[in-house]
This record gives C-alpha cells, structure tokens and sequence, in this order.
C-alpha cells in the first residue's frame, strides 16, 4: 500500500519477568488517527516507546514509508522521521523554563555549538501564542515547576507540534486536562489529520478514542486482540464489550 | 476563560520585571554573594587595616585558581546529578607525570600535554564505571581516589619531586607569574587571570553550550532526556572528562606555584572544593547549578583561612569557622528554594 506510514511486525518486548510486548504487529497509515486502546499495563506506552527509539525491542522489526529500519533505532532517528511523541510521563524538566524544554535535545545551535537562547525564546514565544498560551503571566522564561499539572501537559504538547510531525504519538495526553482543555487537544489531533499527518493517541479510555480515532487497536496484555475501523464499530459501547470479551477469554484460557 | 490545554490566564501571578527576573534568576549567585559580603564586614571590623590591603587578597588569589580549576568542573558533575570525590588523586596523578616528565628534561609546555591526556582518560574510566557499569558515583569514585594515591604511593615510595628552575620556564611565566604594570593588582599571581577566565569559560560551558545544558537537563531527569534522544551516559562522561581536565590543570599549577610536587598533591582539595561548590548555592540534587556562585563558593572557603589569620585568630578556629559557614550558607540557601518535582 503507498498509503502506508509505518509498520511494526512481530515486536517483542520484556522486562526481566515481564512481558510486556509478544508479537505485536500493526501499522499506521497515512493520514490517519489511530486509537491504541487498553488496559493499563496492557503495554501501551512501551509499543510506542519502541516506534519513539527509546527501547529497542528484543526482537521484531520496523518499517518506514516500506523501508525496513536498519541498525539501532533511535530517538534522534525518530525525531529525523518525523516521529514526535508526547509520551505519558511528559518528558519535562521541572527545574527548566518552558523555552529549553521545548528545544531539550534538539537546541538551536550557533558556533562551537552554542545555543541560541533569544531565538529559542522568540520561537518559544511564537509557539505558545500559536496554541494558545494566551496567558500573559507566562512567558518562555517561566519555570515548568510552577505550571499545573494541565499546563504543564500543554507544554509537552506544544513541543510534539513544534517539530511538525509526520506521525504524531499522544500517550494519555488528555488525563489531567479538563473538558475544554481535552477538545483542544482533539482540535491539534484533527488539523495534523487535515495537513496530511497520522496521529496515534493512546488512552485507556475508550471514549475518548471512540470520539476522536478512525480505526482502533486494541491490546491485551502485550497482544494486539483486534484492529478495527471504526466503520466497523455502532458505538462505544460495542467497543468497550470487545474489550470486556478479550479479558474474559484471557483470564479463561 | 481559555479553551486551551495550556495555561489559564483566570490565576493572576505577578508579573514581574526585567531586573526582578535577573535577580531571581540568579539568586543562588547572589546569596553566595551576600555570604561573602558578610563575611567580608566582619572580619573588616575585627582588623580593618589588613582587610581594606591589596596585599590581602593578593595572597588568597595566589591559592584559589587551583581550586577554581576543580570547583567548575565539579558544578557539572553535581548538576549532572552525579558526585566525585576522585579529584584529589586525578589532580595528583596527573601534576606526577607532568613533574617526571619536567625531571626527565621535557620543556614544562610539552609536558602538559600527557598530564590532560591522563585527566582525560580518568574522566572517561570513572564516566564509564558510573554509567555502563552502573556504579554509584559516590563509591565509584572514592574507589578510584584511594586507587590512584596509591598508585602514586607505589610509583614514587612516598619521595617528592623539587624544581628549584621552575621560574625561569616560559610556562611558569604564562601561568603562574606576577602581573606587572597594572595599579592595584599590580603583583598579583597571573593564575588569578586564568583562574577567572576558567569562570568564564565554565559559565559560558554550562548555561549557554549545548553541553552544559545537556549536564542540567539530564540531572534534572534523566529518564526525559533519553525520551528527548539525550544519550545520557555520553552527557554524564562528558562532564567527568571535564572535571579530569580541570583536576590536571589544577594539579599542575599547584606544582608550578609551589615549585615542588608531593605524593599528596591535590589531597588538601577535597573538603575545600566540595564545601566551595554546596556554600556557592549548587544544591545537591542534581539538575540545577550556578557557576558563578560555587566559584564565589570558592573564594569564602580561601577567604576564611586567610580572614582568621589576618582577624588576629588562631589557625585553631579555621575548622570550626568553615563548618559554621558551610551550615549557615546551606540554611540561607534554603530560601532559594527547595527541590522542585
Ligand atoms: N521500564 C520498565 N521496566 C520494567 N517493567 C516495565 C517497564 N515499562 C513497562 N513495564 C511493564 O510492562 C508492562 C506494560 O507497561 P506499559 O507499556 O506501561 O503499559 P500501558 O502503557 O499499556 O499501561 C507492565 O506490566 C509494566 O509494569
Ligand atoms: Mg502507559
């Protein structure tokens, strides 16, 4: 398919005694909205953990616009493809101002490699008025510690869009966003779909998903159980009695 | 009300203004500043004559770039999130293989070059035995302390190295010669000019290069840095590196301005150093640090062995003096805020 974005086949992954990943195959197709759905500790964050380069999986492989990867998959490699990922611990600084968490790892460097803070403080600044940091009280120079929790959400959010991805990954953004906050999340989902990206937004509510996603993956226990258009599902509901099914067959077995 | 995901504007926090936001920026800096400046009043009523003379100060800056060499680099390694209490044997098995070299007819210059080699490669063996073996750099490095004195030990059985020449050599000249032509500091070691531009660089190092944020970011937490393509170990050896250059350095200026090397050079640096980099407003959890202020740091701990002489005290209360400065220094920097999560 030339449609097709990204595609894991057979991942494998395990900490110690856990396995947390078993064969775990599924793909991402261009533009789309993906909901990956499950449980928690279904291996949710660690599948796209290993799509972001931060863990490298046991065994199994990825593959880019067709391509198989080769060598050590990579964060820095990921973010060169086009993969922003905000993941569900958020991935901040607290110490930090909001301008150097959103160029950590990727800071606008001069010579002999010095960063050009006023310019990562004019874009910083662009940014937050772009997605609506309309408060004034804060400004590029304020300090994550003393954003809230939904604030500080933002700021993780805020850095995934800045880069301009070609597949965007959003790990539970929405759990300490408000109702207001999460549609405007929904709202960044939707205009990546409309500029021709893929977004696969993770939640263990399925709702959620339900609302916004156009086809659905849903993993038990480290297994991909079933993926779904939602053409295919007449409500939430349906969906969520899926689940209720899987985890019954699983405890039966 | 705002429909973002992002900040609320409902809350009204004060704004504040340019010079309020320097001065909060750099409040630990500060402090350690104010430290100073009391310390500075004090022992200026106990004896105003010696303290209001150059000469003073002259016979601390003689002393104090050995410890700045160290003292910077530490603030990485501490920021970074990390401890090393390593640099005393680095300093002084580095500033040995520069005086063997000497001895052995090397020009000093030349010989500088295998004493930052070696800091080098102690930078990258302790680096390495904390991040891919996984030690805990406290142990680690009290490990690798006791490791190279005792190589040291072994190497020269306790015999000293003397250079009675060392003054007439160019890089005696360079690096630990007087100033001359300049009213006021007029005689004062040259060391003092490298000592500061060490500052210099080490502040230019850690808040405006790529590196030294990276040391901030991963101290803060390294487990975002990795999500963000931050290669944590490579950032953590990095800063050990520096510290092993900054321990060579400060290991051969010590024998340059002592025109001997001893088979403890470097020992006298640990408690001083380390006190130095916490009194300047470093605090110890990693991820933050200031440079200007552990340098500041610095120069209290020098300041207060020669402030007790010149006060009219015995050498007696140094310690006890130090260590009420250190608590003192630790409880005002406390207003500086605690460990945010
Ligand atoms: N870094 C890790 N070390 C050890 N176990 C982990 C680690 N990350 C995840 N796990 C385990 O792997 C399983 C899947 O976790 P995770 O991917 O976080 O699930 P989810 O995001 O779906 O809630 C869980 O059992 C979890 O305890
Ligand atoms: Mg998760």
């Amino acid at each position: 398919m030339n449609n097709r974005l990204v595609e894991l086949k057979n991942i494998t992954k395990s900490f110690g005694n856990v396995n947390a990943l078993n064969n775990v195959s599924m793909e991402i197709n261009k533009p789309e909205i993906v909901g990956l759905i499950g449980d928690n500790g279904a291996g949710k964050s660690t599948l796209i953990k290993i799509l972001s380069g931060v863990y490298a999986p046991d065994s199994g492989e990825i593959f880019l616009h067709g391509k198989q990867v080769e060598g050590h998959w990579s964060v820095a490699r990921a973010h060169a493809a086009g993969i922003e990922t905000v993941y569900q611990d958020r991935a901040l600084c607290v110490q930090h101002t909001i301008a150097l968490n959103i160029f950590m790892g990727r800071e606008i460097t001069g010579a002999f490699g010095l960063v050009k803070v006023r310019k990562q403080y004019e874009e910083a600044e662009r940014l937050m008025r772009e997605i609506g940091f309309t408060s004034r009280v804060f400004t590029p120079d304020s300090v994550v510690a003393t954003l809230s929790g939904g604030e500080r959400q933002g700021v993780a959010i805020a850095r995934a869009l800045y880069f301009e991805a070609e597949l965007l990954i959003l790990d539970e953004p929405t759990n300490a966003l408000s109702l207001t906050e999460t549609q405007k999340v929904y709202s960044f989902m939707l205009a990546a779909k409309d500029k021709g990206s893929s977004v696969v937004f993770i939640s263990h509510n399925i709702y959620h998903a339900y609302d916004i996603a156009d086809r659905f993956i849903i993993l038990d226990r480290g297994t991909v159980v079933m993926q779904v258009d939602k053409s295919e599902v007449e409500s939430a509901e349906r969906l969520v009695q899926h689940m209720k099914d899987f985890a019954r067959a699983g405890h039966a077995s | 009300m705002s429909a973002s995901a992002i900040p609320t504007p409902a809350k009204r926090r004060r704004t504040r203004g340019p010079l309020a936001k320097y001065l909060n920026r750099n409040r630990r800096a500060i402090s350690a500043l104010a430290i100073f400046a009391v310390l500075l009043i004090i022992f200026t009523m106990a004896n105003p004559r010696i303290f209001t003379n150059p000469i003073t100060y002259r016979a601390i800056f003689l002393s104090l770039p050995i410890s700045l060499f160290v003292v910077v680099p530490l603030v990485f390694i501490v920021a970074s999130g990390e401890i090393d209490l390593s640099f005393p044997a680095t300093a002084g098995i580095t500033s040995w293989v520069f005086s063997a070299a000497v001895q052995s007819g090397w020009e000093p210059v030349a010989a500088l070059i295998p004493a930052l080699l070696l800091g080098v490669v102690v930078g990258l063996v302790v680096g390495g035995l904390v991040t891919y073996v996984g030690l805990s750099s406290l142990v680690a490095t009290l490990g690798m302390n006791f490791l190279m004195r005792g190589i040291i030990n072994m190497g020269t059985q306790g015999v000293a190295i003397q250079f009675p020449q060392m003054r007439t050599t160019a890089l005696w000249q360079a690096f630990a010669g007087r100033i001359e032509g300049f009213p006021v500091i007029n005689g004062f070691p040259v060391h003092m000019l490298w000592g500061l531009g060490f500052v210099a660089l080490g502040w230019m190092l850690f808040n405006r290069h790529r590196l030294g944020i990276r040391v901030q970011i991963v101290g803060d937490n390294p487990d975002s840095a990795a999500e963000m393509g931050i290669t944590v170990a490579r950032v953590k050896i990095g800063a050990f590196v520096f510290l092993g250059i900054g321990a060579a350095l400060s290991g051969v200026l010590s024998v340059l301005v002592n025109q001997n090397w001893w088979p403890t050079t470097g020992d006298g640096l640990l408690l001083p150093a380390l006190a130095a980099v916490f009194v300047g407003g470093t605090p110890t959890w990693g991820g933050i640090g200031t440079v200007v202020g552990s340098s500041i740091g610095a120069f209290i701990i020098a300041f207060i062995e020669t402030g007790i002489i010149g006060a009219g005290l015995t050498g007696y209360v140094t310690q006890f003096f130090n260590g009420l400065v250190i608590i003192l220094s630790l409880i005002g920097h406390r207003f500086n805020g605690r460990r945010y999560r």
